[in-house]
């Protein structure tokens, strides 16, 4: 009864903690524009069952994919065995779905046995990757200090959890061998569960049944409490990906990726000259500043993309500029980009619910028009992300903001804008002379 | 001294009561750079052989805008942009084929927010489209048994999925089509894209062009192909980085076609 209680104070606390949290992410996310999104809903989803259900973008580092999904995996079947442990713990039953599902519930059981065991491997594969064997794309400098210390927590956290459950099964076992099973009712026998029906004898086999029920129960709890833990430490985490890919991967661009947005509000001015006729698109008494300076001048689709990054690089490795030593790092665009909203978030909620300007902007404070400057264009990035996200339409809008509204790009820019107005060409070449190479021998 | 090349201009053509079934977009690169001009004539020549009836702008064709737009000048952009599809839409352009992957994006993918509809097909496509009809049959000629490697264009590959077209072309010579490490969806940047071409790069370590010449060099190869003026460029300067150009020749494979066939 009196850990009934605990246990539903525990729920309670960390489910409200949590979902407090996830409000803040979501008002954070809608404070960037409105955005249109071409496709259908049915490609949609297929988009979303295919990257980010089937992980089909995983699967171009085939090693990495197959450790990584197991962890998934895991992750994902080990929820049914969280609803029985909600159950247990709030009714003070033991194993409530053993007997009503039987045969089924040892499959079950031994399933996320099985998938525990494979997400234990992968965890310490991915630990020692990034920790012994210093993959330069896990080894930046955009993640020293908190970045590092979060992966490296979240590993952690479930080796912990992996072993919680293998205590709790494993005393468990031995305790239903020696007839001492919480559920008196069982009588004894084994449970039969892949692994612990194996491990639970081997390791605790030897000790006396009240230090089994201790261990079964910090087993219990432990795992409980790790899994509560993980859910009010996630909005703070990278790891919101195991989320939100779902989501970013259903918004996905679904048109070419050469295709880069129309800006409406200046075809408003250009048009006008073409066709007396046009009707202006945007509304002239409400003027958008062009491009973007700050996370509110990005789309909601773009802070979305900053929350549902993972930090795991694959866009940053396979950036061009970033592998010639250049400042850019499509990565740290992404994380800058939640960080500086992160900051916009606690300001709304230190003044009562607006922003009060802080003199600062994601532009210039957190990513250098060095870094802007260097980009190929090339979608690199934007191919390599395994959930969809888009670091290259930042980067062209923050251009697009420092060409029309402060007029700041290197000089040659200057001379190539000048030569194409000019002149129709990037070059200083007459138009007249576009056809001589005709009769040029 | 006159080439041997049919040109029409579109105004002429029409104006002569004729109308052509594919308008050929030369591009900057391709009117204006000397290198880049020589792909230009090899486009022609593989045009002229098929008889197939097309036009160009001329005098009335303006950069497509692609420069501008991708560094952030989208007003420039949209003049352009206005501008060519003023001219197009007023003389009936329906189909295109571009020399250039930048043309082939912004007039295949941008153009039609601003009233431009097209069919367009990058110059590889066409020359595919060419073979599969039967149309234009090709030997390996001097090409035979050579190794080749494909870079893929940004553009073309990436941008619009375009990777088949430009091999299935190359694979007609009768030549060992070679791969790199980071081909197709993975392909490595030749480093002018995003308006390098037009500035200096930033500090870093190495230049892009000369890391991907690198890797293309690595494979030895006969002839590094290219789909585009910019990457041809790149690439050519890259091997010269190397000291390779006797060995190793960048050519666009239109002119691997017009020069294996004589044409």
């Amino acid at each position: 009864m009196f850990s009934s209680i605990i246990f539903i104070l525990l729920l309670l606390a960390s489910t409200i903690f949590f979902i407090k949290n996830v409000k803040k992410i979501k008002r954070n996310i809608l404070l960037g524009k409105d955005v249109q999104f071409e496709g259908s809903r049915k490609e949609r989803l297929k988009t979303m069952l295919l990257v980010a259900f089937g992980q089909q973008k995983m699967f171009a580092k085939p090693l990495p994919a197959i450790l990584h999904f197991f962890l998934y995996a895991a992750f994902v079947i080990t929820q049914v065995e969280l609803i029985e442990i909600i159950v247990d713990g709030i009714s003070g039953h033991h194993r409530f779905f053993r007997e009503p599902l039987g045969g089924f519930y040892t499959f079950v059981i031994s399933f996320i046995e099985i998938l525990s065991v494979l997400a234990f491997i992968g965890t310490v594969a991915f630990l020692a990757r990034r920790n012994l064997l210093k993959l330069p794309r896990l080894n930046m400098k955009e993640l020293l200090g908190w970045p590092m210390m979060d992966a490296n927590l979240i590993l952690i956290m479930e080796i912990i959890l992996i072993c919680f459950i293998f205590m709790m099964n494993g005393a468990d076992e031995v305790l239903y061998n020696r007839g001492m099973s919480h559920a008196s009712e069982y009588g004894s026998g084994s449970f039969n569960f892949s692994i612990s029906k194996f491990i639970g004898p081997l390791i605790y086999g030897g000790m006396s049944d009240g230090g089994l029920f201790v261990i079964e129960r910090i087993g219990w709890w432990g795992h409980i409490i790790m899994v509560f833990s993980f859910l009010c430490y996630l909005p703070f985490s990278k790891h919101l990906h195991i989320v939100l890919a779902f989501p970013n991967t259903y918004f996905s661009n679904l048109s070419s990726k050469g295709k880069f947005s129309t800006l409406d509000s200046v075809t408003d001015v250009v048009a006008p000259n073409f066709d007396t006729a046009y009707q202006p698109k945007t509304d002239p008494n409400n003027p958008q500043r062009f491009g973007v300076k700050d996370v509110q001048d990005l789309t909601w689709k773009n802070l979305l993309d900053a929350y549902s990054c993972t930090e795991c690089g694959r866009c940053t490795s396979a950036c061009p500029q970033n592998a010639t030593g250049k400042l850019l790092s499509p990565r740290k665009i992404m994380m800058d980009t939640r960080d500086r909203l992160e900051e916009v978030g606690k300001n709304i909620d230190l003044n009562g619910g607006t922003f009060v300007d802080d003199g600062k902007s994601l532009l210039r404070d957190y990513i250098s028009t060095e870094e802007i400057w260097a980009c190929n264009t090339c979608n690199a990035c934007v191919q390599a992300c395994p959930v969809n996200i888009n670091p290259l339409e930042i980067i062209v809008e923050m251009r697009r903001y420092l060409v029309m509204e402060e007029s700041q790009n290197p000089s040659e820019l200057t001379n190539m804008f000048s030569n194409l107005e000019n002149n129709g060409a990037p070059w200083q070449f007459s138009p007249s002379d576009r056809a001589n190479w005709v009769n040029e021998a | 001294m006159s080439s041997n090349l049919k040109v029409p201009i579109l105004s002429e053509m029409l104006a002569a009561g004729e109308t052509p079934d594919i308008l050929f977009w030369v591009g900057c690169s391709g009117s204006f750079d000397d290198r880049a001009k020589k792909i230009t004539k090899a486009i022609v020549k593989i045009l002229n052989h098929v008889n197939i009836k097309f036009a160009i702008l001329g005098a009335e064709e303006g950069c497509t805008g692609d420069p501008a737009k991708r560094s952030g000048n989208e007003f420039l952009y949209q003049m352009q942009a206005m501008q060519n599809i003023t001219v197009m839409n007023g003389y009936g352009v329906k189909k295109i084929v571009t020399g250039c992957p930048h043309c082939f994006n912004t007039i295949k993918n941008e153009y039609p927010a601003l009233g431009g509809n097209y069919e367009v097909v990058h110059h590889t496509q066409l020359v595919q489209e060419l073979i599969n009809q039967g149309k234009l049959t090709v030997s390996g000629g001097a090409f035979k048994g050579k190794k080749i490697v494909f870079h893929d264009p940004c553009y073309l590959g990436r941008a619009n999925d375009v990777y088949e077209a430009p091999r299935d072309v190359i694979s007609k010579l009768d030549v060992e089509l070679a791969e790199m490490k980071r081909s197709k969806a993975n392909g490595f940047c030749c480093g002018a894209g995003g308006a390098q071409m037009f500035k200096e790069a930033e500090k870093g370590n190495k230049e892009v062009n000369v890391e991907r010449a690198e890797e293309a060099l690595e494979l030895k190869p006969d002839v590094i192909a290219v789909g585009c003026p910019f990457c041809n460029t790149m690439m050519t300067d890259g091997v010269k980085h190397f000291n390779k150009e006797e060995k190793t020749k960048v050519l666009d494979v239109a002119e691997l076609i017009a020069n294996a066939n004589d044409l």
